[in-house]
């Protein structure tokens, strides 16, 4: 066994690994990027090391650097964790070079697998059951326009070199092929370098199934029984489960064998994902092997009770599987939810900035919270905005969706965008919990999952405006020498009356004013209804108003109170009547840089008369690009940025003046 | 320390009777105030919102720290006065924080009379100047008033402490280092144009507050110029040509928002020069002073009952407990801070007088702040008294009281007659602050005893010359005095005329004395000179 090891990753799962190090008494060297210099991982670890600016290209992805870190650290075996270096053949071969072990499998086996057309031919030898397609040299548009009319449509066009969702298209009909493959291959080789396409068949309402396999250099192969990873948004996984829905014995075994038999087709050491593609009846094809340890690898974990890093850090060190097939634990049923910086109502958006707070529930036996950040932390651009993986296991499907869903309503987020409303809502549909999941199942219930913004009930506002009453109670004076002040107790104490205010607050369209009636004898009145509640500092609110018991957290970030309550959070922007008395109405808004990225084209001409809704200018974020465009007819006097500059949130972009009405 | 044990029956008939009264006597307190509340009529209130102005109160609300308390001062001045036209005397004033810093506020109430001063607005604004002065708070003038109430201008105008004083007042304020803000919300004509000009710093709101000497209608008749208000002193004018104002707020929001920003640059910080410690509530509920006092005004009760329902832990360290025990005194502590304690506990003889001055002396040697709890109908009377010199033990109570130099506060919890009223520093002796309780009676004697002083004058003279008077006769003849008395020494009387800074629920008597004691103490506690006393 190794007595040190270097992690080349971030995040929760370099976090994840240095746990399983600590466990089995494993010295630790973390490598990081200058902009994670004080991320959870780097803290983590006995040891860190940066190894460059913030671009995983110039860090996380130089193995030179890495390689390099790992010797001088006297590190004796590397663990990629997931992305970055994880499935990157080179790197696998310059560890071997450096007498480094590369914990994850064989060389040849990453290569092997690293092509998606050699990988099915290579299946299709090892008769492992493959879904129709082509995935040949033969990349004229012509030709594979005709093997898409040959396999029958819908077709999906895949980048050879493909993953994680991107580089793919589906197409309905032949009339609508050419534009398909031109596109996908356009990505392709934006993303990949290579524009080699394959073509197959696109199953209906297909189940996405993966068998965790697991191999030794003795020559064993074992499953560790599937995952569904069919909920999924994009083609990324969003929730993941084992065992799979409606799964049987007898199909978990036939897919079992087929997983290994892949494995074992390419000599496979260490933990591998074998991805399935399964019809509605069952019948399932090979879509690829992930030669790595998968993101959704805890539900694997939480139904076996094994810990899978642990098994790869043993395999690597020339133990045999600590297991037969026979021998694997299979209990109850665990699900997994992948907790993103995003903006679900807004198309999944990567979302940027500080987590001003950031509760995940409680761990117990019950719920795993596996995370790379902490409140605080910073969610850059410059990564996977996955925030969290949450966890949970119970004794049947059913219940473990209501513990989830219990998981959720008290997983609290501020700074930050985030799905866990989303997830929220997905985990507890009616198609999901009946376990009728397929790939389209987010896309088809859209209008479930993502609903319009619905009206906030006066019970939340309650909360804001008790909240807020509150607060004004804790804030202190930076003036005053005394330290118990009856002018500091902010309780609205008026002589032989009471202070009654309004309180305005807005929630998207919504404005609502409450009146606060504060009494001499610390009686507090919310919309003359009687307000007895307390609060703590970590945002917990108890509040009886009127005959209503409210539990809730209020969080405040600037003048944004986010309440957390029923599950849901509702941003509430406290309107204070102060704060921005007198700033000039009539400036044009919607101008700041949504979301920090690059600047990439500058279209409209500084000087020039715009018309309302033209494009000023190009942003990339999180490699989407988002247009600006003119908020009202007027006049663009400058740019504030240049071409390939990089902008905050909310940095003025343009100088822009409003046409006089 | 020691704390006062209560001996209060909280379960007795008595208590309940008592409790009953003053709540009622509260709940008639609080409805009042709560209709002066309000203002102007609601169609002046309207009238004022629909030009996009804040009422008075809010504008306090809003200029003052978010929670913050709010330490009015004679909320019901010209109660029951001027036809009760005038409700608060057409305006606010008190004592709240901003920006951390306790401030005193001066707002007009354009909704009542156009915020003009009647003769009740001069006193209370010249009363709210001397608190300032007293207690170096800074002032804050949010003026929006059209001037002296020109029908009472003789009561207005022309006295030493008439409407030139407050100008008076501003300049040598600002003199002593307390600042002067204002905030021009309204009118502001002819004298009062010098309430923003004689500020140390002045805000004027567009399209809303004006400034000058002579108003339109006054300049066509006096020079035959038409000119718009807006023209001769608007906002824009008074910022960008005239210099009178300094700040040019969009509406009353900005303009509040910039007072705020002018306290918030001040850089003074208060140091209270008293030892102070964390505070404690008291171990009796406040609210039983409703049963504490008793419903027969005549009937003694022990005032350590009311002390132990103010003070820190209801403790009470007292001092001469065994010598002159009329009177109480002691030291103890309010929301942490130390006061010296003088309480009635019946009437005052030479014995509690020298106790008293003996007190004060230890006072304002140690710089402890002073509570004096009047429930007093005066020095004790007769032959052996006078004899014996309790005019001259008496004097010695008033010099200290006078003379001594820690900040004062008096609250009136009962009786407040004669001379007692002088030894228990009432207003003439210039506490910090003088609270009344809603069941107090002041005048110079009781009802009867006036009347039976009068009656007895009259019966001399009547039977002197031979004739009779009856029964019936005297007693004709002393109702309209004891009307006249009972009238007059009412609180609601004495508050409308500011002989007080405002009536109190006895339950917040506590929380208002340690508000009056934390601004008293913006000023440093001064030396005492004590003037000579007759020995």
């Amino acid at each position: 066994m190794f007595t040190k090891i270097l992690i080349a990753n971030r995040g929760e799962i370099a976090c994840r690994v240095i746990n399983t190090c600590r466990k089995l008494g494993i010295r630790t060297v973390a490598v990081y990027s200058e902009a994670d210099a004080g991320a959870r991982h780097v803290r983590m670890a006995d040891e860190a090391w940066c190894v460059g600016p913030a671009p995983s290209r110039e860090s996380y992805l130089r193995s030179d650097k890495i390689l390099e870190v790992a010797m001088a650290s006297g590190a004796q075996a590397v663990h990629p964790g997931y992305g970055f270096l994880s499935e990157n053949e080179g790197f696998a071969n310059a560890c071997a070079e450096a007498g480094i072990v590369f914990i994850g499998p064989p060389v040849e086996a990453i290569r092997a697998m690293g092509s998606k057309s050699a990988a099915k031919a290579l299946m299709e030898q090892a008769k492992v059951p493959l879904v129709p397609g082509y995935h040949g040299d033969n990349q004229d548009p012509a030709f594979l326009n005709q093997q898409a009319d040959r396999i029958g449509y819908p077709v999906l066009i895949k980048a050879s070199a493909g993953g994680g969702g991107k580089g793919m298209r589906v197409v309905e009909k032949s009339a609508d092929f050419a534009a398909g493959l031109a596109s996908c291959q356009r990505e392709a080789r934006s993303s990949f370098g290579d524009d080699k396409v394959l073509v197959e068949k696109y199953l209906q309402r297909p189940r996405h199934i993966e068998i965790q396999v697991f191999g030794d250099s003795q020559g064993n192969v074992i499953s560790l029984h599937e995952r569904d990873c069919s909920a999924q948004r994009r083609h990324q996984k969003v929730v993941e489960e084992a065992p799979a829905p409606g799964m049987t014995p007898e199909r978990r075994a036939a897919m079992g064998k087929a997983a290994c038999d892949a494995a074992r087709a390419v000599g496979y050491v260490g933990a591998g994902t074998v991805e399935f593609i399964a019809d509605q009846d069952g019948t399932f094809f090979f879509m690829e092997m992930n030669t790595r340890l998968q993101v959704e690898h805890p539900v694997t974990e939480m139904i076996t009770g094994l810990d899978l890093v642990e098994w790869q850090l043993r395999v690597a060190g020339g133990a045999p599987l600590p297991l037969q097939q026979d021998q694997v634990p299979l209990r109850g049923h665990s699900i997994e939810v992948r907790v993103y910086a995003e903006e679900p109502e807004k198309g999944f958006l990567p979302s940027i900035g500080t987590l001003a707070h950031f509760a995940p529930p409680a761990a117990s036996a019950n719920v795993r919270i596996d995370t790379g950040v902490e409140q605080g932390d910073v969610v850059s651009p410059h990564y996977d905005p996955m925030l969290a993986k949450l966890i949970v296991w119970d004794e049947t499907r059913e219940r473990a969706c209501d513990r989830m869903l219990k998981a959720l309503s008290e997983f609290r987020v501020v700074g930050v965008g985030n799905n866990v409303e989303f997830l929220g809502r997905l985990v507890g549909c009616d198609s999901f919990r009946s376990g009728q999941v397929d790939t389209g199942l987010i896309e088809r219930e859209r209008a479930t999952l993502i609903p319009e913004a619905q009206p906030v009930a006066a019970e939340v506002f309650a909360l804001a405006a008790f909240a807020s009453v509150e607060a004004e109670r804790a804030t202190r004076s930076a003036f005053t020498v005394e330290p118990h002040s009856p002018w500091s107790v902010a309780d609205g104490w008026r002589l032989n009356g009471a202070l009654t205010r309004t309180l305005a607050f807005k929630s998207g369209e919504q404005q609502v004013e409450t009146v606060i009636e504060q009494g001499s004898r610390g009686s507090l009145r919310i919309d003359s209804r009687p307000a007895v509640g307390s609060t703590r500092p970590d945002g917990t609110v108890r509040l009886a108003w009127g005959d209503a018991k409210l539990d809730a957290h209020v969080v405040a970030q600037g003048e944004t109170l986010y309440v957390f309550s029923g599950g849901r959070r509702h941003a509430i922007q406290k309107i204070d009547p102060l704060l921005h008395a007198g700033e000039d109405q009539e400036e044009g808004g919607g101008l700041v840089a949504p979301m920090s990225g690059k600047i990439i084209a500058l279209i409209a001409n500084p000087g020039a008369d715009i018309e309302k809704g033209a494009p000023l200018l190009v942003m990339e974020a999180m490699k989407m690009e988002h247009t600006i465009v003119a908020p009202a007819n007027g006049t663009l006097k400058a740019f504030r940025f240049a071409i390939g500059d990089q902008v905050p949130e909310g940095a003025e972009l343009v100088e822009f003046e409003k046409a006089p009405a | 320390m020691t704390a006062i044990k209560s001996k209060l029956n909280t379960r007795s008939p008595e208590y309940a009777a008592n409790h009953a009264l003053m709540a009622g006597l509260v709940e008639d307190l609080r409805a009042r105030t709560a209709k002066v509340a309000q203002g102007g009529s609601e169609a002046a209130r309207q009238k004022h919102i629909g030009r996009g102005k804040l009422l008075a109160r809010d504008r306090v609300n809003t200029l003052l720290d978010p929670g913050s308390p709010f330490l009015e001062l004679s909320p019901l001045a010209a109660n029951g006065m001027y036809g009760d036209e005038v409700p608060a005397a057409s305006m606010v004033t008190g004592i709240g924080r901003i920006r951390g810093r306790e401030c005193l506020v001066i707002a007009n109430d354009a909704t009542v009379k156009g915020g003009t001063y009647y003769p009740m607005t001069v006193k209370k604004h010249l009363r709210a100047q001397e608190i300032a002065r007293e207690n170096n708070l800074p002032c804050v003038y949010l003026v929006d008033s059209g001037g002296a109430f020109l029908p009472l201008q003789d009561d207005v105008f022309p006295d030493r402490e008439h409407f030139g004083r407050i100008f008076y007042n501003q300049a040598n304020l600002s003199s002593q280092g307390i600042p002067q803000i204002a905030c021009v919300m309204g009118s502001c004509t002819a004298g009062g144009a010098y309430m923003p000009a004689m500020s140390d710093e002045t805000v004027i709101v567009k399209e809303q507050g004006t400034i000058f000497l002579g108003g339109p209608p006054l300049v066509k008749a006096a020079i035959g110029e038409v000119v718009t208000a807006e023209e001769l002193g608007g906002a824009d004018v008074h910022t960008r040509i005239s210099g009178v104002a300094d700040y040019f707020a969009e509406n009353d929001h900005h303009a509040l928002s910039m007072v705020r920003r002018i306290v918030g640059n001040l850089n003074s910080v208060k140091s209270p020069n008293v030892a102070m410690l964390p505070p404690e509530d008291p171990l009796y509920d406040p609210e039983e002073l409703y049963g504490v006092i008793p419903a027969d005004t005549r009937k003694p009760y022990d005032v350590r009952e009311v002390i132990a329902r103010m003070v820190d832990g209801s403790r009470l360290d007292e001092f001469k407990t065994r010598y002159g025990s009329t009177l109480i005194t002691g030291f103890a502590h309010v929301h942490g801070y130390p006061i010296g304690i003088v309480a009635n506990n019946g009437i005052l003889y030479s014995e509690s007088s020298l106790k008293g001055a003996h007190f004060i002396e230890l006072c304002g040697q140690r710089k402890i702040p002073l509570l004096f709890l009047q429930n007093i109908s005066g020095f004790m009377v007769g032959k052996k008294y006078e004899n014996s010199g309790i005019a001259r033990d008496g004097a010695k109570l008033v010099t200290a009281v006078a003379t001594v130099g820690v900040p004062k506060f008096t609250m009136l919890i009962g009786g407040s007659f004669g001379a007692g009223n002088y030894g228990m520093c009432g207003r003439a002796y210039s506490p910090r602050f003088l609270w009344t309780w809603p069941n107090a009676r002041i005048s110079v004697m009781g009802g009867e005893q006036a009347a039976s002083v009068l009656a007895t004058v009259k019966r001399d003279g009547i039977e002197a010359s031979g004739k009779s008077w009856s029964k019936d006769e005297e007693a004709a003849f002393k109702a309209p005095t004891l009307k006249q008395f009972e009238h007059q020494s009412s609180p609601y009387f004495a508050t409308a005329r500011i002989w007080d800074d405002g009536i109190l629920d006895p339950a917040q008597a506590r929380r208002t004395l340690a508000l009056g004691l934390a601004a008293a103490l913006n000023a440093p506690v001064k030396e005492t000179r004590f003037g000579v006393f007759r020995m």
